[in-house]
């Protein structure tokens, strides 16, 4: 399904390798800020349905913390296997960013019982595919397999959480490999680069202040025993938990589970992030001059994070602003008045701390970057003097609740979705944004734009296109 | 679908040149209904039930392939002009009756065709057919819209050249193909986008989009009997007329044709961009997907390059040498033979070094035959992920009418794990001597001319 909100310019998802792991054709339309870094998500899951989904989770946990949930569907010999840990680069300690993904990374590069990229191999033997994606907040493994051959992943996934090798050599290689990826993600990317420095001002205190993938110079400094370290105090069960979504029997799957994961001893890591956002208290602009062909705008403004009260009300300002051609932005901005070639609204409440309303456009030729600026504050005006009609609001509402019906088609999203919710505390959750979205007035919406979408709580970032001389 | 790798975006849409069309094990085994309507148009049908929703896919044989040179895009043009006004409905009208239901209703090209693709809930099939059968016999094609959209299509290829990936394709396919349609951007260029008027615009539609020559895929929770009164009720009007002449059918698929350039060897064009990572891509003409030969080769590209961790130029590049995030091989099986590319970014100063082991590897793949353990690998893979791609309704609408298309045949589904489980190793190699080229090779480099080091043996 392609529909907008599933991505956030604030979600970086940063796979081991991305063409095996978009599983989603949905990137019509979006800016390419999300094409290039985000593996598509249904980041606003959405209502209707969500309790369905809800009553076909099974909860369990083994006694070293390990918590599992099972999602049955047997519409398909397949299966869904993914385990979370709740390590990201907002654990990372200065100097050392990009840590988290890096041992992403190493993930896949051996045990002693299987070698460096012997996972792939087994997984792809068996007509699996397996990735991996790293955000700011957790680390998430995924495996799709024909469901006979569910064990596999069992085995394969309880090995690597107790006995990565993390040979020295294989680090080294890998870390280049990194820098590589930074580059093509990053360093050559005009636009992500803007976003990057932009996250950067906009977070000042919190560790949201840098990027996913770590800077350039930090990645290349991190050392074996730094992620030796970070390997032993993040990866256990106490600090997991799996979901499998799809054709299996509960029962036996949790008799291997036990058999597999049930020796590995707990960590008690308590590793959480104290520190508290300042709040802002004026406008910041940031600059980036670079070779490009157009110019572009994103800005930010801090927000709260689900399952705050305001959170269902900012979701559907977002989708009202930016979900699909009859949104505001896309009607006014690039239909209307061909200012920008493109222009989007993310609402990114998908955070353990509070984190950012974003919006941006890439100007149309010849446009002024100015013009759009103002035309996306005139559009934040009007929603701060006149609230959405109702049919407005109720758009945004099938929208939201018809994403989260065509998800579940896809034994992957539906695990995805349990992992997102339960990420932030607790898989049940789902059912209260069910609730929370459906209680959404206009004039809730409304409040929203007036209290978060100020001038003194706002972050720009400009891109500046230059030629250079090479 | 794979085509769309030019058009969308290169990364994502790898997974579909990587394993493009499957099939499912029997015990799932899909149950196609097909019928031809009183207008000629092909239709075929999946009922799932597992969800309360709707999939439909039309493929109209409208593509590069049907369109004058001069106009090039045209193609791609007249499928985003769908939805932008019909005589009942403006654009925004179209946009906010469709998305009032949480349904999406888009249009799109690639090289070989068009694709109207409609996901609804069922509850509101009626309304989303309504809607679909709308924008396909009824687009008013206004001057103002079209005006607007070709701005927005010329504004989208600019920006789209700050992508280093974006130019080396553009470049690389340019070379392989000559004047050929597959040569050229799906959108076409600023310049042909220009010369369009709606006069060729409307010619075009009236032209290729008939229901002779189009095929209409639905899957999901709707009976027969619920599709055919659809069918009735929004199809019927649909005038069957004689279809335009497709460029396709005047060539014989499987050789080269007269206009795709013939290779000069080893020829390199270097785009210079303040970029600190070089796109190169290398490669030559391939295979069309009729080809006899195609799933041998799918089997050999899987071991060179086309099976991410588990193929060879990953397994050195990246992993050994460590000078990669991203490298692969694809044999893009078109209606018309497609490319074989090769495709890596890495630092300027190791461009030389990865493209001198690309050629070694190539080299190596013709010269001595894979290992058992390879080739038992390639098949497992390629049989045994079938049914994860046919997992979704939205998947399965696609996969249908690609089947019909390409005519892969009715019993494809059952029959693709022979198809690749009779590829033997001296199929593998075979076809690497016959299909790839480390001589003539075409090689597009987008990198930093004074940064880039591109020293190699030859």
């Amino acid at each position: 399904m392609c529909r907008k909100g599933f991505t956030s310019a604030g979600f970086y998802f940063i796979c081991r390798i991305c063409p095996f792991g978009g599983f989603f054709d949905i990137l019509v339309g979006m800016r390419r800020l999300g094409f290039l870094l985000i593996l598509f998500l249904w980041f606003v899951p959405a209502v209707a349905g969500a309790s369905t989904i809800t009553s076909a989770v099974k909860e369990y946990r083994l006694k070293n913390g390990l918590k599992v949930l099972i999602v049955e569907d047997h519409k398909a010999p397949l299966a869904t296997f993914q385990i979370w840990y709740r390590v990201g680069s907002v654990n990372e300690p200065a100097g050392r960013t990009g840590m988290s993904h890096l041992l992403e990374h190493m993930m896949f590069k051996g045990t002693p019982k299987y070698g460096s990229k012997q996972f792939s191999n087994i997984i792809s033997r068996n007509g699996g595919t397996d990735n991996a994606f790293t955000t700011k907040e957790y680390t998430t493994y995924f495996q799709t397999i024909a469901s006979d051959r569910i064990n596999i992943s069992i085995e394969l996934e309880a090995d690597r959480m107790a006995n990565l090798l993390l040979d020295p050599k294989e680090v080294a290689a890998e870390k280049n490999v990194v820098m590589e990826e930074r580059r093509m993600r990053y360093e050559d990317e005009p636009q992500s680069a803007v976003y990057e420095d932009a996250v950067a001002a906009a977070f000042k205190a919190h560790p949201y202040h840098w990027p996913v993938i770590g800077w350039m110079s930090d990645i290349a400094s991190i050392q074996r025993d730094d992620l030796y370290k970070y390997y032993r105090t993040s990866y256990s069960p106490d600090n997991a938990f799996i979901v499998i979504s799809g054709d299996v029997q509960p029962e036996s799957i949790l008799t291997k589970i036990e058999k597999e994961f049930g020796n590995i001893a707990p960590t008690n890591n308590k590793a959480r992030v104290n520190t508290v956002e300042p709040e802002q208290q004026g406008e910041r602009r940031i600059y980036v001059k670079k070779e490009a062909e157009l110019p572009y705008i994103t800005m930010l403004y801090h927000v709260p994070n689900f399952p705050h009260e305001d959170n269902f009300a900012l979701d559907v300002l977002s989708t009202i602003l930016s979900d699909g051609r009859s949104s505001r932005l896309y009607k006014n901005i690039v239909y209307e008045k061909r200012l920008a070639l493109n222009a989007s609204a993310e609402y990114s409440g998908f955070y353990r701390n509070p984190f950012l309303f974003t919006f941006s456009a890439t100007a149309a030729p010849g446009k002024p970057i100015e013009d759009v600026e103002k035309a996306i504050y005139e559009e934040i005006d009007r929603i701060k003097k006149e609230p959405p009609s109702e049919t407005e609001v109720q758009k945004a509402k099938n929208q939201i609740e018809a994403s989260f019906i065509f998800a579940q088609d896809s034994n992957y999203s539906k695990a995805l979705y349990a992992g997102m919710f339960e990420m932030m505390g607790d898989w049940r959750l789902m059912d209260k944004y069910l609730e929370g979205i459906r209680k959404v007035k206009p004039a809730d919406v409304q409040a929203m734009a007036k209290k978060y979408l100020t001038g003194d709580n706002k972050t720009v970032g400009v891109l500046i296109p230059i030629k250079n001389s090479k | 679908m794979k085509n769309s790798k030019y058009r969308e975006i290169s990364i994502y849409s790898l997974i579909f040149i990587f394993a493009f069309l499957f099939f499912i094990s029997s015990s799932h085994a899909v149950e196609i209904r097909r019928e031809v309507t009183p207008n000629k148009l092909t239709v075929l049908q999946v009922e799932r039930h597992n969800l309360p929703v709707v999939m439909v896919t039309l493929l109209v044989k409208a593509s590069p392939l049907s369109e004058p040179g001069d106009k090039a895009g045209i193609a791609y043009l007249t499928s985003k002009m769908l939805n932008e006004g019909t005589s009942r409905r403006t654009s925004s009208g179209i946009s906010g009756e469709i998305e009032f239901l949480g349904a999406a209703l888009d249009a799109s090209t690639n090289y070989d065709f068009t694709t109207i693709s409609l996901s609804v809930l069922k509850k509101d099939i009626e309304k989303g057919f309504d809607l679909f059968s709308d924008i396909l016999l009824n687009p008013s094609f206004k001057e103002d819209e079209l005006k607007r959209k070709k701005e927005l299509l010329k504004g989208a290829l600019r920006q789209r050249e700050e992508d280093p990936s974006f130019v080396a394709n553009k470049t690389f396919i340019k070379e392989v193909f000559g004047g050929h349609p597959y040569g050229r951007l799906v959108e076409g260029s600023v310049e042909s986008i220009d010369a369009i008027k709606r006069e060729d615009v409307v010619n075009f539609y009236h032209r290729h989009y008939l229901p002779a020559n189009a095929i209409l895929s639905v899957v999901g929770d709707l009976t027969p009997r619920e599709l055919d009164s659809l069918l009735k009720k929004y199809l019927s009007g649909w005038s069957a007329g004689a279809p335009g002449i497709n460029r396709q059918t005047e060539t014989a698929s499987g050789n080269e044709t007269d206009s795709i350039a013939v290779p000069a060897r080893g020829e390199v064009v270097l785009v210079n961009k303040d970029v600190t990572q070089a796109s190169i891509i290398l490669g030559n003409l391939g295979i069309s997907r009729s080809n006899p030969d195609y799933y041998a080769v799918q089997v050999m590209n899987y071991v060179l390059g086309g099976g991410g961790f588990a193929s060879r130029l990953m397994k050195i590049v990246r992993d050994e040498m460590g000078l990669t995030y991203s490298i692969y091989s694809a044999f893009v099986g078109n209606k018309e033979p497609g490319q074989f590319e090769v495709e890596v970014q890495t630092k300027n100063g190791s461009a030389g070094a990865v493209i001198e082991e690309i050629l070694k590897q190539i080299r190596l793949i013709m010269t001595a035959p894979v290992t058992d353990q390879e080739l038992s690998d390639a098949k497992a893979y390629l049989t045994g992920s079938f049914p994860r791609r046919l997992e979704t309704s939205r998947k399965v609408a696609d996969f249908l009418a690609a089947v019909q298309f390409y005519n892969l045949g009715d019993d494809y589904i059952e029959k693709y794990p022979e198809y690749i489980n009779r590829v033997t190793k001296d199929d593998v190699l075979r076809v690497a001597k016959k299909y790839l080229d480390p001589e003539n090779y075409k090689l597009a480099v987008v990198g930093n001319e004074k940064k880039l080091i591109m020293d190699f043996k030859k």
